[in-house]
């Protein structure tokens, strides 16, 4: 884990700017989910000042109002950054849950092989050709049922998407790690199964994870604003969720009312950049193969005199 | 060892057959997520508007109190012969919202798919072609905007633009109410029919609903497009067999076009299938964001009402949709490379 | 495989016109570290109708050099010197016309057939292709007949002429290869290893179709390999390279029998034949072209090294039998470097080396 930190330290060149850039971006969300209730001017669902005087609905940005408010009078500023809590806690939770389920999956199917692999790859496979959007939809609509709609729902729905994915990757990866040599080498040794899956397979496998992680967390934010924008997500009563703000926008943008739809837009493709910058900077990183070396121009040194008597 | 068409009609053979385990672990995963479930479908979409003992006859009509196994294998039985079922909420016949509003979507994404290959295919060649070149990384930075950007907030800036530059372009709806109002509906295509009217006004009224939506879905698509044309034209530059052209003398622009953009094409296909499920995805907000009339907005509907039945039935058939596409995919992939047939 | 040796001193065979000639060829590549010197300065010509083998261990420059003189080389890479090709020099030719004199003038055959024609191409697009880009007025009925004419040649049965090249063999793809390079006629073709990703059977036969080219065509070929084998069996002239330089050039059976580099005697020491009753190798690996050793670039290697040879470059001068070799040991041998004082003769202290490596 040391041997990564390094890693990513010790980056150079395009890089080292794709992954600080994404860093900056998401660190400030992350400092805007932290520290909420201290940068919002309001709550997220407060629609009376202290005086207990309703907000102007749709009132213009600027006075009062610094990004405006919408048509529920909610403060949009306000939203916005109560909406990078809603984001990063859904996805942080999709992801975390998605890794653990999905990367033990892949490494048992992809290391026992047989039937339990065939069976997993079909029906993982089977799963992946719905559209990810599809099942997130059929899982947030079963969902709210069940557990209401709530940050925990949004975050199961997304869960269901990406487990496949950790699947697939891990699964692929422990298959041909299994077949590499020093694999084959541990075994001829005498290696117990849970070994190699341990000290060997594993190892390898979790190099992918990280990479897969962010971009898969750049592609929740995405989904989680698609299902509130649907009105599958996360009621605005309960958290403020940028999807859902957008939603409610659509008909003011009809009538050329811009403010309530451009910010938590905007948040939105801010935070998906950022995520998928680190994820791109960590893939290059990681992955040397992809990377394209800068060539020094090749110049010819004056030739030495050598008389050939 | 023959390239006959035996080989071929064996793969294609081989390739439908196995659409019917796929359709039938998805029809499962379905039914199981949507009916295995406390509560009901009935009392989901009806909960607290009707009496219990009125509940218990709908229950009854749906033949949804009889055991789940027997549901589920009557399910089975009925999406083969193409019936969807019927709605909880207003009794129609999911097969009849396919007729009525899948004409829309067809539209839509054609449209859509249309303006990504136009846009996609170009740039993406230029920026394989020009790797790192200041033409290349304008492309690059329109393909990760594309992918950073949710497509309904492209549509509402859109929408925005379009309100302040041109007031009077339509930016809502499929045409306007008096379009619909005179169009006889032949096909259920609601573009088609305009044309089969032969009326001018209708036409274009159409067809200028159709660009901003189009417009849309094709810039999420052209992003995706780009990207996988870029990364396979880059790939197959790099081709033994494209530096064994070099070696032969042949013009670099043939060797672009003719072996690199070839192979790369090859390869495009074969992932572009899988892009069906995301222009899927894609036009479901779309159709929101547009007040689209298609499937998208019907499934959105149903969802609200807690129809259970709707739900299934629609998803049932984008599920459909999108394995027949992939397969369709993989025989036009059959038929442009040989090496496939085997 | 006598025979082939019998034909090699066939009057009708024997060398013509020089069709390339070299005089000091450099071909480096960029690297992020620098330029490496794959190639430097290397001088040599090549007859019509002859074969020249060039061996040498991996990572030696063989493969630039065959690249280079073709112009195929990689982003970044620069030539310098002289390269004339029938007395023009290529080197200072715009890169257009240096473009058109490929496949037509040069051909190239690549050391593994198997990705080498393009997959969604039939053989007879491929031919089709090859010609009009190099004959546009070409008709239909003259493609198919000069195609099907070299195809025989190589023993692909005319019937096979539409197939795709997923239906061939290794064995037969190379053999497609060779005829696609051939339809045109260059006067020089580059061979880089072409038989090494194929199994021994098939490679005689390729081999063997190689060395029919000159009395078929009057082909000039420099056939590159690792396989000394190869170059006894078929060529008449061997270049030896070593980290980027020809060592040692001249009549193959001279060569072989007499070598004069150390290099040479060592190569030729290593190779396993029937006869062999033990193993031998060259110590220690060819040296980093970025920054290739001082004097002579064999001396760390070299059992014959003397004090001259880690910090002169050896001369390239022509030792009795025709053969030429840059070696201070060899010169001395012959009585060849009369100019070096006596005291730069004593063999090289191999600790002086490391020493003069970590410094």
């Amino acid at each position: 884990m040391r041997g990564l930190l390094r890693q990513i330290w010790n980056t150079k060149g395009l890089a080292r700017w794709i992954l600080l850039v994404g860093a900056i971006v998401t660190v400030v969300f992350v400092l805007f989910a932290l520290f909420a209730p201290w940068i919002a001017p309001f709550d997220f669902n407060q629609t009376r000042d202290a005086a207990g005087v309703k907000f102007e609905k749709l009132a213009s940005p600027g006075s009062g109002h610094l990004l405006g408010t919408n048509d529920q009078f909610y403060d949009i500023c306000s939203r916005v950054v109560w909406g990078a809590r809603t984001a990063l806690e859904v996805v942080l939770l999709s992801v975390v849950l998605s890794v653990v389920i999905g990367v033990p999956l892949g490494l048992v199917s992809g290391f026992l092989g047989g039937w339990v692999d065939r069976v997993l790859v079909f029906v993982m496979d089977a799963i992946y050709t719905v559209p990810y959007l599809l099942l997130a939809i059929i899982f947030a609509f079963m969902l709210n049922d069940r557990i209401g709609s709530g940050i925990v729902a949004a975050a199961l729905s997304l869960v269901a998407i990406y487990i496949p994915q950790y699947f697939r990757v891990v699964r692929n990866t422990t298959v041909s790690a299994r077949e590499a040599t020093y694999v084959e080498a541990a075994r001829a040794i005498g290696a117990r199964p849970t070994t190699i899956m341990r000290k060997y397979l594993f190892g390898n496998v979790v190099q992918s994870v990280p990479v897969i992680g962010t971009l898969n967390a750049a592609d929740a934010v995405g989904t989680l604003a698609a299902l509130g924008f649907l009105g599958l997500g996360i009621q605005p009563n309960e958290a403020s969720e940028w999807g859902y703000d957008l939603s409610r926008a659509l008909d003011d943008a009809q009538a050329g009312v811009w403010w309530p739809a451009l910010w938590p837009g905007l948040a939105i493709v801010l935070l998906i950049t950022g995520l998928t910058l680190v994820g791109e900077g960590l893939n290059e990183t990681l992955n040397p193969a992809l990377r394209r070396r800068r060539l020094l121009p090749v110049r010819f040194t004056p030739r030495e005199k050598v008389d050939a008597t | 060892m023959s390239s006959g068409s035996g080989s071929l009609s064996r793969y294609i053979a081989i390739r439908i057959l196995l659409v019917i385990p796929m359709m039938w672990v998805l029809l499962t995963l379905v039914f199981f997520l949507l009916r295995v479930a406390p509560g009901d479908p009935v009392s989901a979409a009806f909960g607290g508007k009707l009496s219990e003992d009125a509940l218990d006859v709908r229950r009854h009509n749906l033949g949804i109190d009889r055991p789940l196994i027997v549901q589920y294998l009557e399910y089975l039985g009925q999406v083969a012969h193409f019936d969807f079922g019927k709605t909880i909420s207003d009794n129609r016949p999911v097969l009849d919202l396919v007729r009525d509003n899948g004409g829309a979507t067809l539209t839509l994404t054609l449209g859509a798919f249309l303006f990504a290959i136009v846009v996609g295919l170009p740039l993406g060649r230029l920026a394989g072609r020009y790797r790192d070149s200041w033409g290349d990384i304008v492309i690059r930075i329109f393909g990760v905007l594309t992918y950073a950007a949710p497509i309904f907030w492209v549509g509402i800036m859109l929408v925005l633009l379009v309100v302040k530059l041109f007031p009077s372009w339509p930016t809502s709806g499929m045409a306007s109410p008096i379009t619909i109002f005179t169009v006889q509906p032949k096909t259920h295509i609601l573009l088609l029919d305009a044309i089969f009217s032969g009326d001018g006004t209708a036409i274009s009224d159409v067809l200028k609903h159709h660009v901003l939506p189009c417009f849309t879905l094709g810039l999420l698509l052209s992003g995706v497009i780009i990207r996988l044309v870029r990364v396979n034209v880059i790939q197959a530059m790099k081709g033994d067999y494209v530096e064994a052209a070099r070696a032969r003398g042949i013009s670099e622009r043939a060797v672009v076009r003719r072996h690199a953009f070839r192979n790369a094409l090859v390869a495009v296909v074969t992932v572009i299938g899988l892009q069906v499920a995301a222009t899927l995805a894609g036009a479901i907000l779309t159709e929101r964001t547009f007040n689209w009339p298609g499937l998208g907005t019907q499934l959105v509907k149903y969802i609200l009402a807690r129809d259970y039945i709707a739900v299934q039935g629609l998803v049932t058939f984008f599920a459909l949709i999108v394995v027949l596409t992939s397969v369709t995919v993989d025989i036009i992939n059959g038929l442009i490379d040989p090496r496939v047939r085997y | 495989m006598t025979d082939i040796v019998d034909e090699r001193v066939d009057p009708v065979n024997m060398p013509g016109d020089v069709v390339l000639e070299a005089r000091d060829l450099r071909v480096w590549y960029a690297t992020d570290r620098g330029p490496v010197r794959a190639v430097d300065g290397v001088s040599f010509e090549l007859h019509e109708g002859e074969i020249l083998g060039l061996v040498g261990e991996s990572g030696c420059g063989k493969s630039t050099l065959g690249r280079g003189l073709i112009g195929l080389l990689p982003e970044g890479s620069a030539r310098d010197g002289e390269l004339r090709f029938r007395g023009t020099d290529m080197l200072t030719l715009k890169p257009r016309e240096q473009h058109a004199m490929r496949g037509r003038d040069l051909g190239m055959i690549f050391q593994e057939p198997l990705t080498r024609l393009n997959p969604l191409m039939r053989i007879s697009e491929h031919f089709a292709e090859t010609l009009k880009t190099h004959d546009k007025s070409i008709s239909k009925a003259e493609i198919e007949r000069r195609s099907l004419d070299v195809l025989r040649v190589m023993g692909i049965p005319p019937t096979r002429f539409h197939a795709y090249p997923h239906e061939f063999s290794g064995g037969m793809r190379q053999r497609l290869m060779i005829a696609l390079t051939l339809v045109l006629r260059p006067p020089f073709v580059v061979a880089d290893e072409p038989t090494t990703a194929l199994d021994v059977l098939v490679e005689a036969q390729i081999i063997r179709i190689l060395h029919d080219l000159r009395a078929n065509y009057r082909t000039a070929l420099l056939l590159i390999t690792h396989n000394l084998g190869i170059i006894a069996e078929a060529c008449d002239r061997v270049a030896v390279m070593y980290a980027g330089e020809i060592v040692e050039i001249g009549d193959a059976r001279e060569v072989f029998s007499r070598p004069k580099h150390p290099y040479t005697r060592e190569l030729l020491r290593s190779t396993i034949s029937l006869r062999t009753t033990g193993l031998n190798f060259i110590e220690g690996a060819p040296p980093d072209l970025v920054e290739p050793p001082p004097g002579c670039h064999f001396h760390p290697r070299c059992p014959d090294a003397m004090k001259v040879c880690a910090t002169r470059h050896p001369v390239e001068r022509e030792h009795a039998g025709g053969s030429r070799a840059q070696c201070w040991a060899a010169d001395f041998k012959d009585g060849l470097a009369a100019d070096v004082p006596e005291s730069e003769r004593a063999p090289l202290n191999r600790e002086e080396i490391s020493v003069a490596d970590e410094a």
